[in-house]
């Protein structure tokens, strides 16, 4: 299914895309990174050096060694270990909550844009807009008052906040599809709006969602961090990288590398997030490539 | 003047939906408020008249309005824990929590429009290598992280800045200087984002026929830039703007914990660890509010900024 039938660029083919990619130096970064992170994530089920809750305390908040690669904590703990069993968690959170955001939010988009500017379409839209007006952290708030704090609350927050992300992107790009001679075809032919909205839109708009959940796992990560920085996230003892920072505050001044490294895990996964989607975005519409280089 | 009746009745129905969404949440919660306010020793008798004081034997729509009338009058009810008027409470912490947001607003629009600008107008060039980098680093650094590495700094290490509190305002340059870290902490992120913005807006408006005939003309690159593309850049702009100042708020709730601020934040997350659900209620709704008021703003400012929104609608 080729997106630009008719407008005069020719279409990439899938293989086009992979030399493409290869070309692309922010794309090739960010996905080594994210892969290296993963794996990391992966390891953490079989393996890990040392028990994430073995606590050492003779050995406590000690430095980068041989035998502790990132150093110990407040209680004596490997740090690494804590890294690598925290980027599970951290993961695991984002992930579910893009998904929450694409499940419900993209069905939801393409409803409204198939109904567009009725007044399915209005409501729709207006309780996007509605949802917006609440910081993924006042969700948040409001359901560990309710529920208790922990990382289903945390991935429930964070998914509300990415539903109508991808309500608004799935409906603008859905809209500009329906004009097309491709679709109104598929009208003559006798389809009904659900099953042009599965089998002709949303193919076409795979691409941009695939660039939209690479940010949005980002900024998950980012938002389940400072969630559990201030308790709302996972709770002790399941290590999470917002929770270690938290621990480490004030241990700033007597031992930074404690909360030097969690932030240092931080930045590197959403940096190789955020260079994917850039990459992405740059590699699946050629003509953004074209102009913005 | 339809076009400004049209916003105003659509805040007004965003601001009543808001405020049910979060009455609902708040019902949810299982306890009695008033048997939580006394105690699980108080007898059946004083558990049920602190129940009719605080109106809580009414139907749920009667003390849905009773809230919403109170907020109208200023009187957001008593917090269980404080035993004082929450509106009491939530002005005491007003006064740090939204100077700190300003300023970190006012930092973040500082560092990102002339970084925009810089690598728009010399794109390609290393100016906006550096400027891609910094802000594709900033976007990726949690908030509060970055303020401990202040801390650190600038505090533990080089003692310029206590490491958190804060003074009162009695003393305004005081207050200031304790205000400085944290805002520079919550605008770094939100001016890398800004200044992203800034870039493609003003290259997008760039490669527009208007500029090129405004070139053609005889006017300098720069003439058009400040005199054309900039003015039609700023929408774009200051809808991230306004999105940004929400996101300044709740940030603003994490990194006052960073800095050991007695900000809303702080009155937040005592609320949740005291379940005193008044409180919550009342600063999510504040903030809330806050939130939608700010963006209807964001959307008047378009029709200021483009007199062409005004008529079309």
């Amino acid at each position: 299914m080729s997106v630009e039938a008719g407008s005069g660029v020719p279409a990439e083919r899938p293989d086009s895309y992979v030399s493409a990619a290869l070309r692309s130096p922010n794309f090739m970064i960010g996905a080594t990174i994210t892969t290296l992170v993963l794996l990391l994530a992966l390891v953490s089920f079989v393996w890990t050096p040392y028990s994430y809750a073995a606590q050492d305390i003779p050995n406590k908040l000690k430095g980068l060694s041989a035998a502790h690669w990132f150093g110990t904590d407040h209680f004596g703990r490997d740090i690494l270990s804590m890294i690598m069993v925290g980027a599970r968690t951290s993961i695991a959170v984002a992930l579910v909550a893009v998904g929450v955001g694409v499940v419900v939010g993209v069905p939801l988009g393409l409803w409204a844009a198939a109904r567009r500017g009725s007044l399915l379409d209005e409501v729709i839209m207006r309780a996007n807009d509605l949802v917006f007006a609440f910081p993924a952290l006042l969700i948040a708030v409001l359901i560990t008052s309710v529920f208790g704090p922990g990382a289903v609350n945390a991935i429930i927050a964070i998914g509300i906040f990415n539903v109508p992300v991808f309500a608004r992107l799935s409906r603008g790009a859905a809209l500009s599809l329906w004009t097309r001679e491709f679709v109104l075809a598929a009208r003559v032919a006798g389809k009904g709006a659900v099953r042009i909205s599965v089998e002709h839109i949303l193919p076409n708009i795979t691409n941009t969602l695939v660039v939209q959940v690479t940010i949005q796992f980002a900024l998950g990560i980012l938002a389940d961090a400072g969630l559990a920085y201030v308790g709302l996230g996972a709770q002790p003892p399941i290590p999470s990288w917002g929770k270690m920072l938290a621990d480490a505050q004030t241990l700033i001044g007597l031992a930074p590398h404690v909360a030097i490294i969690p932030g240092l895990a931080i930045v590197l996964t959403v940096l190789g997030l955020n260079l994917m989607g850039d990459g992405l975005r740059d590699i699946f519409d050629p003509r953004l490539r074209r102009s913005r280089r | 003047m339809p076009y400004l009746l049209g916003r105003l009745f659509s805040l007004l129905l965003s601001l009543v939906a808001a405020s049910v969404v979060i009455f609902l949440v708040i019902q949810v919660i299982p306890g009695d408020p008033a048997q939580l306010m006394l105690g699980l020793n108080a007898d059946a008798a004083t558990v049920a008249a602190l129940r009719a004081q605080m109106g809580l034997d009414q139907p749920l729509p009667l003390q849905y309005l009773g809230w919403v009338a109170g907020m109208l009058h200023g009187d957001l009810g008593i917090s269980y824990t404080y035993r004082v008027p929450v509106t009491e409470l939530v002005n005491a912490r007003l006064g740090l929590s939204v100077p700190l947001a300003a300023m970190a607003l006012l930092l973040t629009v500082l560092i990102a429009f002339p970084a925009g600008i810089l690598a728009a107008a010399r794109r390609n060039s290393r100016t906006d290598v550096v400027v891609m980098t910094t802000t594709q680093l900033g976007v990726a650094i949690p908030n509060f992280w970055f303020a401990m590495l202040l801390v650190l700094v600038f505090a533990v290490t080089l003692h310029w800045f206590s490491a958190g509190g804060f003074p009162g305002w009695n003393n305004p340059a005081l207050a200031l200087r304790s205000l400085l870290l944290p805002a520079i902490a919550l605008a770094l992120p939100q001016a890398s984002i800004l200044a992203r913005v800034m870039r493609s807006a003003l290259l997008d408006t760039l490669g527009e026929d208007y500029i090129r005939s405004a070139r053609a003309k005889g006017l300098t690159r720069r003439q058009v830039l400040w005199r054309h593309a900039l003015r039609n850049a700023l929408i774009p702009v200051l809808t991230i703007i306004g999105l940004q100042f929400s996101f300044l708020l709740a940030g603003g709730i994490i990194i006052e914990n960073v800095f050991f601020l007695p900000g809303l934040g702080r009155l937040v997350f005592q609320g949740i660890t005291q379940r005193d659900l008044i409180v919550i209620k009342s600063v999510v709704m504040l903030l809330v509010f806050a939130v939608i008021l700010v963006n209807f703003f964001v959307d008047m400012s378009y029709a200021a900024i483009d007199p062409r929104l005004r008529r079309q609608r």
